[in-house]
């Protein structure tokens, strides 16, 4: 039986089934790190004293990663944008860039993380630490999941364009709205945790 | 693909740049404005203003919310509503003095 909703919308939501539900688990997820950043402002506030983030963590580090996955969502949407104009070549050029993007993020994460690590700072090293490996690490998984499936809509999924191209490109866009969240979420960590 | 629907796409493609180049420069103010060392209260006040005018750039343009149907914008009204509740939690715990005196 065929998924129903794909392409065209319902009429009583106005809507394709994959653009709700992705924004139902959007709306969870914001709660994910709502009850986090919840948790940090409670542990910050009630400390008697709290670092500066920019004493212990690498701001330009962590800027440059910023520029990265602000990069990396123009590039996504720019793959949406592609399908839109029905050029194939130019989808997958924007989309392997997104997926490489978050690549380059998850390297930074990974030099930013062992150099922690080597200084002895672990998340049971204070609460500082436990906030920043919980917030910073799960915002992590969420990049890695992103790539996962953009680059599932690069290799494979893509034979799906020759098909159905309606539905292939809104779940292109589906999956770069969670890519935008994911960019979305850092935007709001950099500044509380590096340089607040 | 009708004319009209390739120039609607050429313009969103536009704002995508702009809109880019508009997060970049708020990016450097982010950066610059903490090398100011202003006192903490406004540091965050002014941190939190900029990643909010960020984000906004973000849902309202590279997520389309800016033309977006009405369900969507009352899952996330009551998402939003959800949101400050939870992140009120610790401001009716401080005034409370919780954890002065547990």
């Amino acid at each position: 039986m065929d998924i129903p909703y794909t392409v065209e919308v319902r009429r009583d939501t106005g809507l394709t089934n994959g653009k709700i539900g992705i924004w139902l688990f959007l709306a969870s997820e914001v709660m994910l790190f709502g009850a986090l950043f919840a948790s940090y402002i409670l542990i910050r506030t009630g400390a008697p004293s709290w670092p500066r983030g920019d004493t212990i963590l690498n701001v330009p580090l962590a800027t440059f990663n910023t520029i990265v996955l602000i990069l990396s969502s123009v590039t996504m949407v720019m793959a949406w944008a592609s399908l839109m104009r029905h050029r194939f070549g130019a989808f997958r050029m924007y989309m392997g860039t997104t997926i490489l993007l978050g690549g380059v993020f998850l390297v930074v994460k990974y030099f930013e993380y062992s150099d922690k690590f080597h200084h002895g700072y672990f998340p049971s090293t204070s609460n500082f630490f436990a906030i920043y490996f919980t917030l910073t690490g799960l915002h992590m998984l969420h990049v890695l999941g992103g790539m996962l499936v953009n680059a599932y809509f690069w290799g494979p999924g893509a034979k799906q364009w020759k098909t159905n191209p309606a539905w292939f490109t809104n779940r292109v866009e589906n999956s770069g709205l969670f890519w935008h969240f994911v960019d979305l979420v850092w935007i709001f960590l950099f500044p509380t945790l590096y340089l607040l | 693909m009708t004319t009209d629907h390739a120039a609607d796409i050429d313009r969103h493609v536009r704002i995508y740049i702009t809109v880019f180049v508009a997060l970049m420069v708020l990016t450097v103010v982010t950066v610059a404005v903490s090398y100011l060392h202003l006192p903490v209260p406004i540091a965050v006040a002014v941190a939190l203003l900029v990643a909010t005018v960020k984000g906004t750039l973000v849902a309202c343009y590279f997520m389309h919310l800016i033309s977006e149907q009405k369900l969507i914008y009352a899952v996330l009204l009551l998402t939003v509503v959800f949101f400050a509740a939870l992140l009120a939690l610790p401001a009716v715990t401080h005034s409370n003095g919780y954890w002065i005196h547990p």
